[in-house]
């Protein structure tokens, strides 16, 4: 966590303190216990092993034979090797489709997410003493308090009324869902700003436009990956609204098509798990490169949400 | 980091925002923005307006409209009429919505403790003194990145072919037949794959707290003779009250929606045992009750939101906003 607080230019004051604080004594714990506690790093190693190994058997099954994955053992290792199960999921899933619609999906989302929730939160952070842009903040922020699950019926009713009972049609929700959170955090952020920054850029005589491109939202960097970050998990893995919005199912995201294999392939083990393992790893690897702002980004968003 | 527009520059770009100002909302009439109009500028309107307009078109209006159908016995399409109040008698009294709810809330109670303990314990641990700290937080995480869907099929699959296997090698009765075929033991797998993929979330905020907790509590602990189970409960817990009240609520929340997971596990089964709530409502859309399962995610939303008043109303402090 030490680098953490410097990593972030202009957190607002209270995180910075928190986390500055935190960066002092980075020995804290039970005195006596300076060394290594082996006891509790067993247990820790044990734990970790629940978490890998589901991952382990979605990898081993991917890679078995055909005839070596009905025998049922998850556990076995893969012997011969065998990648003809990836080569029958490409097909199945047609991936490249379900695939890209998965991509077009998170990316909009993404990118719709953090522009949107950006701009919104500046104008509602500069304008605070006005009752307009102040209800506003209070209006948006009502989707916190309205799941899915509430709305899900009449949005299926209107998206299919007007045309938008496709991917389209996910991508706005998504982003709508996402919004509340990311305006949320990103006034937060914008109040830590020293307006004397935008005071002198309007001096050099810079439009709000400008200053909102060139100052701004460079300036926001940090939160935006943090909801970024957010969406693109929320997006990427989500189930619930692409299955019961995209009417057609040759238009499906990745997540929702696997559910051929519990109809159609059952038991072709070796195809299914080859299948999990393309739609899982996408969002594994971005995790590995984006940990840190993963991490930063869930213990803000319950500190400020 | 201060980027100075240069004036030639500005000049192109006043014009093009000039042009776009006069097509957003007028701004407010009310005598405080009259004072300071010169000091607003328009184009903040533009840049809060759309997102005010796609909120309102995707969330607000199918929100109000569904409200608005929980009144009538409109199913889906065609005619309707209003009908009162006599769908949300009817979901009172609907044994297959109580059963959705009393197999909801008791899952999410259950998934909420089991969750909290395992991640404040990890946590601890993750922060105790230990080698390679960095590695296995990463580790940890790696559920909250997954899909819900994805990873109750991989589960699905341990739980009706490796568990039952076991069991047999081992001579385990009750566990020789899949959890996932046994009405009452199906619930079991919906919370461990829930607990598995919401403790990292959990986890990360425990983190946060227990980093939160200066080390000179403990050094006055450990002179007070304390040992360390004892810190733990007397000293650690009451200071992450805070974010223990956090997790609980957040947690509680996510689980009143569970979907997805049950989908990829029992589909609600065997028979309705394992039908959340969300699974309910959703039976709307293709059962003709459109109006019905309507005031049922009514009644719904207003849990929602007492249970969402109850956490703003502890965590005022916390959330500092404006």
């Amino acid at each position: 966590m030490t680098q953490t607080a410097a990593s972030v230019p202009l957190g607002d004051a209270k995180r910075t303190a928190r986390e500055a604080s935190a960066t002092t004594r980075p020995t804290r714990g039970r005195v006596g216990q300076e060394r290594t506690n082996w006891s509790v790093m067993i247990i820790l190693i044990l734990c970790a092993v629940t978490v890998l190994v589901p991952l382990y058997v979605t990898v081993s099954m991917s890679l078995k034979t055909g005839a070596q994955a009905v025998d049922g053992n998850a556990f076995s290792l893969p012997s011969p090797i065998d990648f003809s199960g990836f080569a029958k999921a490409w097909e199945l899933t047609n991936f490249p489709v379900s695939f890209t619609i998965s991509v077009l999906i998170t990316a909009g989302t993404v990118i719709g997410t953090v522009l949107l929730s950006a701009l919104a939160s500046y104008a509602i952070a500069r304008n605070w003493d006005r009752r307009f842009f102040r209800w506003s903040f209070f209006y948006l922020l009502a989707a916190l308090f309205l799941p899915f699950t509430v709305v899900a019926l009449p949005q299926i009713q209107l998206t299919g009324l007007l045309g938008l009972a496709n991917p389209v049609g996910v991508t706005i929700l998504h982003i709508m869902f996402q919004l509340s959170f990311s305006i949320l955090l990103f006034t937060a952020f914008l109040r830590s700003i020293p307006l004397e920054l935008e005071e002198s850029a309007r001096i050099d005589g810079a439009t709000t436009w400008q200053t909102f491109w060139k100052l701004i939202f460079p300036l926001l960097a940090p939160m935006s990956a943090t909801v970024a970050i957010f969406a693109f998990l929320a997006s990427w893995n989500d189930f619930m609204m692409p299955s019961l919005i995209i009417a057609d199912s040759a238009q499906q995201t990745l997540p929702v098509i696997q559910n051929i294999f519990q109809t159609q392939f059952s038991t072709n083990y070796n195809v299914s798990f080859a299948s999990y393992l393309m739609a899982m790893a996408p969002a594994i690897v971005v995790y590995l490169f984006t940990q840190r702002w993963v991490m930063e980004g869930v213990t803000q968003g319950a500190v400020k949400g | 980091m201060t980027t100075t527009a240069s004036p030639a520059a500005s000049t192109g770009r006043t014009a093009a925002s000039a042009d776009r100002a006069p097509t957003t909302t007028a701004p407010p009439t009310s005598g405080r923005s009259a004072r300071r109009r010169q000091s607003v500028d328009r184009i903040y309107y533009l840049f809060l307006v759309p997102s005010l307009v796609l909120f309102t078109l995707a969330i607000t209006v199918p929100a109000l409209l569904g409200i608005f159908y929980s009144f009538t016995n409109f199913i889906g399409f065609g005619d309707w009429e209003f009908i009162g109040i006599t769908n949300y008698i009817a979901v009172f009294s609907d044994p297959a919505i109580l059963s959705s709810y009393l197999f909801t809330f008791g899952f999410a109670i259950v998934t909420v403790l089991l969750v909290n303990v395992v991640a404040f314990l990890l946590a601890v641990g993750l922060t105790a003194q230990i080698k390679a700290k960095t590695a296995l937080r990463a580790v940890f995480v790696i559920p909250m990145v997954i899909s819900g869907i994805v990873i109750a099929y991989v589960f699905n699959f341990l739980f009706s072919n490796s568990l039952p296997a076991f069991a047999t090698a081992v001579g385990i009765g009750p566990l020789q037949e899949s959890i996932l075929a046994n009405p009452d033991l199906a619930w079991i797998s919906i919370v461990i794959v829930t607990a598995w993929q919401s403790i990292p979330g959990t986890l990360l905020i425990y983190i946060a707290g227990l980093l939160s907790i200066p080390g000179e509590v403990y050094e006055a602990a450990a002179i007070d003779g304390a040992k360390p189970f004892r810190q733990l409960w007397s000293v650690t817990l009451p200071l992450v009250a805070g974010y223990v009240v956090i997790n609980v609520i957040l947690g509680f929340k996510n689980y009143l929606n569970a979907y997805e997971v049950i989908v990829g596990l029992t589909n609600g089964g065997p028979g309705t045992s394992t039908r959340s709530i969300a699974m309910t409502i959703f039976t709307g859309f293709t059962g003709g009750d459109y109006a019905y399962q309507m005031a049922n995610a009514t009644i719904f939303f207003v849990i929602a939101i007492v249970i969402s008043l109850i956490q703003l109303r502890i965590t005022r402090g916390k959330a500092a906003l404006a």
